[in-house]
């Protein structure tokens, strides 16, 4: 407004002013007065695409760089969010391509980028289509109490105005309803001033999909790989929704296939009516307004969920307001009184089946898929309540090298001089957020996920942790919040907020993960020191028989001394008891549930999922041949998955599952290549 | 020459008698097991009729067949192999070309037999203790880190070095003194005066106070090196010298002293050589800062780890003469220590002509 007054310095309102105040004053101090009809003149309304253009950092569209994941992420939720809807398995292809006028451009250097989303969903019907891509706050998932990866209604939409606004391109849809409908074409720009849909094109076309639906973006953009990238975000896309088969084109280099490696759906998650203790006194308001019941306690049982009519009723006793009076002449201080009453009134927490968390088996199974480790577990915790809203936090991880990358380093064996030591690496753990199965990228520092792990005190499950910092170590801790509503820091959706209630959830959960993580290091641990002991022994045998021997002036029976040791060695090291220790002998991770253990003679635990993955192969890449023989772990006692690769003896096949859980691993982006 | 060859045999035959232990064991499948005397506190007793620091019979197994120890064994094995090696080539050398002659990686490993020279010394110790055998007898030199100035003749490899005739810097003593190496040919001095810092020793040097006084002087730069302390030893015995000390007036003085009257805990065993129970501490004494009317502030705040061993001095079974408690209580009441270059406060010759003179006179030590 202080910019507005100065502009209009020069009109003529001040006149009066400054002859009633003298000619002087008014040099010495130029104030304009504005009139209240002006100022009233010059107000009008904002058009809620005209607030985005001016604020687009608002819904995550501050830099080139994160714009660029911004429209990726908008494009995939939604086709997720439609192909889970509809009940069907989702498939995924995301392209980017550079595109540039003439000369071809390195995509590091590009400053424009073409975004293609395609997926396999339900399509949507023709007459929708401008209004859900070119209409901010249009959208079917905010009236709902149901989780769901969008909320708003902005996503898809300010992803395509940000294209319009930085390229002046139109997005571009191709939906196809079903193999009998026929596919429609569409370009689309949105009035920025109306908020209302510019259709451009619409024609019927030819579609090799025979369902689904096709976005293409043009958006100003920068890609570079590493932290917070497109990359990054599908990979960790990939671990909290192993039921979804994802297809990567990225600008340069080969396409990456994320396979499916979990074959269910995950139920789908249910509407609910609001619970009372979750809404504000104005949206109360709102509601009495907008009800369909004809009297208050008609209302209360009807649009909140856990309110009975008998509750109703003595909410309305309570709060000393006729439970047959309309809810539209409900207002002032009795609608507050009604409001602080039912705050005050124990209700029971809303239902919980409304949520669908991701599950300790299919979380698992995206962690073991994903990621190179020796140690998996997964925690889901019962459902809990914050605000009035249920949710369902899960947290997972993962920690070590696979034995076979533990094996590398070890190569070159140089005699070490003074004061060298190992040259262990002080890596710090990774955090993985994840709110409604969205990875989060931005703001870690902020949310209450990394707040939790902070907070949690490592040290006690046996891994290093300085003073307020994350864990040491090889570990990738996995965080997922679900909810029918996430209580987000901001619009762009990149932080959790802290609310005790999840704080604390998150951190019972990270501490059972915790203690499965102790569990298991120590039982490695006390398997290397057995291991040790025994090689210790071996170790120097060598160097006292050759002292003794020079000691003697070589005259020595250095083989019959030796051997002597040996056995000496052999049997005070307690022989098989060792082997035992060692996990030689094939028990399973006692007192471990949803763990997977990967050491070098192979996998246990929830070995089915590990063979999922495995089996999962065949459909995306056929010709692989070793993938065809897909031994279950040859230490599964209980014989559970093994039955199938009997028939593909081929050698290789007792060559440990791990040799081809990698194989997907090479296709999916490693964690290792970054 | 030939009781040398016959003595070196005898600390060869005790080395290699080491590999029997390990092969005889072997042979009754019994886990090889060396016996260590402690070096410690606990297996050290003061016998106050020698006034010195002997070492119990307290023994440590070191085995091989012992996760904690293996290391341990397979290090005495190797270093006792490097100590023959040196008695059958009769070539002598210091404790760090001990560690590095046994510093290898083993096999098929990234370890390395010994990490640091840390872990090679004890192991010597070790094998002088349990194989009663002396370093010198070992051939292994400790640092040559010591000055003698004074009217004393000594025979080295056969040249003849007269102390008196060496200006202020004086002869620089041999780790090994023993008489097969260093022979004592005359001495005409009074006394012995052995002074903790190199520093009052050169002023002392400088000054000629050997001279004016008829006496020896010895440094041994802070805690005398083996050397130093087995030369004083014989000059007492074999010349029949008094040995006074001068030291700083803090705990740690206070320690090089008795080191030099009763023995090391560590070395106990070779206090019967060693040590001169009959030192006198000349000074600085915490009395002397009053009667010689140093000002406070030259004076140092006793720190936390003064005081702490001050008061483990006050607990050692060769401090609790009458006199030494006093001294110790006096020190820690004042709160400060001093040092013998604060002397230098009231002029940069008092020590040679005021302070020692005095002492010397008024026979003001303690023993």
């Amino acid at each position: 407004m202080a910019i507005a007054r100065s502009v209009s310095k020069s009109a003529s309102v001040a006149q009066p002013v400054s002859e009633s105040a003298g000619p002087k004053k008014a040099a010495a101090k130029p104030v304009q007065q504005v009139t209240a009809a002006e100022m009233g003149a010059r107000q009008r309304e904002i058009s809620v695409s005209e607030f985005f253009t001016k604020n687009r950092h608002l819904l995550g569209f501050d830099n080139p760089r994160k714009a660029l994941l911004t429209c990726v992420k908008e494009a995939v939720d939604n086709a997720l969010d439609a192909c889970e809807e509809a009940g069907i398995l989702p498939e995924v292809t995301v392209r980017l391509e550079v595109v540039s006028n003439g000369e071809p451009v390195a995509p590091s250097q590009a400053s424009r980028f073409r975004i293609t989303v395609t997926d396999n969903g339900p399509g949507i019907v023709r007459q929708h289509i401008p209004r859900i891509f070119a209409k901010l706050l249009y959208g079917s998932k905010f009236h709902r109490m149901r989780m769901s990866r969008g909320q708003q209604g902005i996503g898809i939409s300010a992803a395509g105005m940000y294209g319009q606004l930085t390229t002046g391109k139109p997005v571009k849809i191709i939906s196809r309803t079903g193999p009998k409908a026929t596919a429609h074409y569409f370009e689309v720009q949105i009035d920025t001033k109306k908020n209302e849909p510019l259709v451009h094109e619409n024609k019927q076309i030819e579609w090799s999909q025979p369902q689904g639906t096709q976005v293409a973006i043009e958006v100003e953009g920068k890609y570079q790989k590493g932290r917070a990238s497109v990359d990054e975000w599908l990979e960790q896309t990939s671990i909290a929704n192993p039921h979804v088969r994802l297809i990567y084109y990225p600008p340069e280099g080969e396409a990456k296939e994320y396979p499916r490696t979990y074959h269910e759906l995950p139920p789908s998650p249910r509407e609910i009516k609001p619970h009372p203790y979750g809404i504000e006194f104005g949206m109360l308001l709102k509601m009495l307004q907008d009800t369909k019941g004809h009297s208050v306690s008609g209302f209360l049982s009807a649009d909140f969920c856990r309110v009975s009519p008998q509750l109703a009723d003595e909410i309305c006793k309570a709060a000393k307001v006729s439970p047959h009076m309309k809810p539209r002449d409900l207002k002032g201080p009795a609608a507050e009184l009604l409001y602080q009453t039912i705050q005050n009134t124990k209700i029971m927490a809303p239902p919980t089946n409304c949520l669908s968390p991701i599950g300790e088996r299919a979380i698992l199974s995206g962690l073991y898929k994903q990621i190179k480790g020796e140690f998996y577990t997964a925690v889901s915790r019962p459902p809990a309540v914050y605000r009035g809203n249920p949710f369902i936090i899960e947290a997972g991880l993962a920690f070590g090298h696979r034995p076979e990358d533990q094996a590398k380093p070890k190569q070159p064996a140089m005699p070490k001089a003074e004061g060298e030591d190992d040259g262990t690496d002080s890596e710090l753990a990774r955090v993985i957020r994840y709110a409604n199965r969205v990875p989060l990228l931005y703001q870690q520092s902020a949310c209450s996920t990394f707040k939790a792990v902070l907070g949690t005190s490592w040290k006690n499950y046996g891994v290093t942790q300085s003073r307020g910092a994350l864990p040491g170590g090889p570990m990738v801790i996995f965080v997922h919040m679900a909810s029918v509503w996430v209580p987000f820091t901001s619009e762009s959706k990149e932080a959790i907020a802290d609310y005790d209630e999840i704080q604390k959830e998150i951190t019972l959960a990270l501490r059972e993960c915790g203690r499965r993580l102790g569990l298991f290091l120590r039982r490695r641990e006390r398997a290397a020191s057995e291991f040790r002991r025994r090689n210790i022994f071996e170790l120097y045998i060598e160097e006292v028989v050759e002292a003794c021997n020079r000691l003697k002036g070589g005259t020595l029976a250095k083989e019959k001394l030796k051997a002597q040791l040996h056995k000496i060695a052999t049997s005070r090291t307690g022989g098989l008891k060792t082997d035992e220790a060692l996990g030689k002998t094939g028990a399973g991770p006692e007192g471990l549930p949803h763990s997977i253990i990967v050491t070098a003679e192979g996998v246990e635990g929830e070995i089915e999922l590990a063979t999922q993955v495995q089996a999962s192969v065949v459909p995306a890449a056929p010709t692989t041949a070793l993938s065809t023989a897909a031994p279950a772990a040859p230490k599964d006692k209980k014989g559970k998955a093994s039955q199938t690769s009997l028939s593909a003896d081929r050698g290789a096949t007792d060559k440990k599952p791990k040799g081809k859980s990698a194989k997907p691993g090479k296709h999916a982006a490693p964690r290792g290549k970054k | 020459m030939a009781t040398k060859q016959k003595k070196t045999t005898s600390v060869e035959k005790k080395l290699i008698s080491l590999a029997d232990i390990v092969i005889a064991a072997a042979d009754r499948s019994k886990d090889p097991t060396f016996a260590i005397p402690i070096r410690a506190l606990s297996n050290v007793s003061f016998n106050e009729r020698k006034g010195l620091i002997e070492m119990g019979s307290k023994k440590q197994a070191r085995s091989f067949f012992n996760v904690g120890m293996a290391k341990k064994f397979m290090q005495t094995v190797l270093v006792a192999d490097a100590l023959s090696e040196l008695q059958r080539a009769d070539l002598t050398t210091s404790l760090r070309e001990i560690y590095y002659r046994t510093k290898h990686t083993i096999q098929d490993s990234h370890e390395n037999t010994f990490d640091t020279q840390d872990e090679s010394d004890p192991v010597i110790e070790d094998l002088e203790v349990s194989l009663a055998a002396l370093r010198e007898e070992l051939h292994v030199r400790a640092e040559n880190s010591g000055s003698i100035v004074g009217p004393v003749v000594f025979g080295d490899d056969g040249d003849r070095v007269d102390c008196a005739k060496l200006g202020k810097g004086g002869y620089s003593v041999p780790s090994i003194v023993e008489p097969e190496y260093l022979e004592i040919r005359r001495c005409t001095a009074d006394f012995l005066l052995l002074v903790e810092k190199g520093t009052q020793w050169n002023r002392l040097s400088e000054d000629k106070f050997w001279r004016r006084y008829n006496c020896v002087l010895l440094t041994g730069n802070g805690q005398p090196p083996r050397g130093v302390r087995r030369l004083a030893r014989r000059l007492h015995e074999e010349h029949k010298l008094p040995v006074y000390v001068l030291v700083d007036n803090d705990p740690w003085g206070y320690y090089i002293y008795s080191v030099i009257k009763q023995g090391s805990i560590n070395l106990a065993f070779e206090s019967q050589r060693m040590a001169i129970p009959k030192a006198k501490f000349i000074g600085l004494s915490s009395a002397d800062p009053e009667r010689y009317e140093l000002p406070r502030n030259v004076g140092i705040k006793l720190n936390e780890k003064d005081i702490a061993r001050a008061k483990e001095l006050m607990n050692y079974q060769w401090f609790q003469k009458p006199a030494w408690q006093a001294e110790i209580k006096r020190m820690l009441t004042s709160g400060l220590k001093y040092e013998l270059d604060s002397l230098a406060n009231k002029d940069f010759q008092y020590l040679t002509k005021k302070y020692l003179p005095r002492k010397l006179k008024e026979k003001d030590w303690i023993d």
